[in-house]
C-alpha cells in the first residue's frame, strides 16, 4: 500500500527528491513519518495541496490510498 | 481561438509571431510580449519546473478568460520550461483584435497571471550554485490591478 508525494520548488532540494513513495494512510500520519525539517515546510499553509493532479481547498481529513499522488506547490515564481 | 502550449524545447519567437500574424489577417493590430532571460546579472542558468496534471490546464483556463474579458480574433500563450540560458525566450504572449487595445490588454492580463498565478516554479544558477525564486510583492499588486 504505497502512495507518491510529489514535491515542486525549493520543496524538491528539501525532500531531496522530486518524488517520494510512502505508507498510504491518513495525511497526518503520512507526515508524521517524514524527516521533521520536511514535516514543518510541509505544514507552511502557504503550501497548496494537489490529490491526483486536482487542488484541494482543504488538507484536513486527506486519508492517501493505494496509488494516490499528492502534489505539494509552493507559492509560485514562473514567467 | 487559443493556442496555448507548454513548451519543453527552445522556441523562436519571431518564427512563432510571424505565423500568428498570417493565421489572423482579419485583425486590425496584434500585441505580444516577450519575456527572455536576463543576460549580464550573472545568471548562468534558469530552471523551470512545472506540474503536469496543473500548469497547461491553468494556462488554458487562463487563455479563456482572456478570450471571455477583450474581443480577440486570437490568442498565443507560448511558456517554457527546462532549463534555459541568458537570452533565451521564456514566453510569449501575442493577441489579435480588430482594435488595438483590447490586444494590448489581454496580453497585459495574461502576462500577470503567467507570472502569479501559473503553476511554475523557477530557480536560477549563479557562480555554479542554484537557488529558488520567491514570489515578489510586484507580482500581487500587478494582479490586483484586474479585479
Amino acid at each position: 500500500m504505497t502512495a507518491r508525494l510529489v514535491f515542486l520548488g525549493r520543496l524538491e532540494d528539501l525532500a531531496g527528491a522530486a518524488e517520494l513513495a510512502v505508507a498510504a494512510g491518513p495525511l497526518p500520519d503520512v507526515l508524521a513519518a517524514l524527516a521533521p525539517n520536511l514535516t514543518d515546510a510541509l505544514l507552511d499553509d502557504r503550501i497548496k495541496l494537489a490529490l491526483n493532479g486536482a487542488l484541494i481547498a482543504d488538507r484536513a481529513g486527506i486519508v492517501l490510498d493505494e496509488g494516490d499522488e499528492l502534489a505539494f506547490l509552493p507559492p509560485v515564481s514562473g514567467g | 481561438m487559443a493556442d496555448v502550449r507548454l513548451a519543453i524545447a527552445p522556441f523562436d519567437p519571431a518564427i512563432e509571431l510571424a505565423a500568428f500574424a498570417a493565421a489572423h489577417q482579419a485583425a486590425g493590430g496584434i500585441a505580444s510580449f516577450l519575456g527572455q532571460v536576463r543576460a549580464g546579472e550573472g545568471v548562468e542558468c534558469l530552471d523551470l519546473r512545472h506540474y503536469g496534471p496543473l500548469t497547461l490546464p491553468g494556462m488554458d483556463e487562463l487563455a479563456q478568460a482572456a478570450v471571455t474579458r477583450w474581443r480577440l480574433d486570437g490568442l498565443l500563450i507560448i511558456h517554457r520550461t527546462g532549463q534555459m540560458v541568458p537570452g533565451e525566450p521564456i514566453v510569449l504572449v501575442a493577441a489579435a483584435a480588430r482594435h488595438r487595445r483590447d490586444a494590448i490588454a489581454a496580453v497585459d492580463f495574461a502576462m500577470d497571471h503567467l507570472k502569479s498565478r501559473s503553476w511554475f516554479w523557477k530557480r536560477e544558477k549563479r557562480a555554479g550554485t542554484w537557488s529558488w525564486i520567491e514570489p515578489r510583492a510586484e507580482d500581487y499588486s500587478d494582479l490586483a490591478r484586474w479585479g
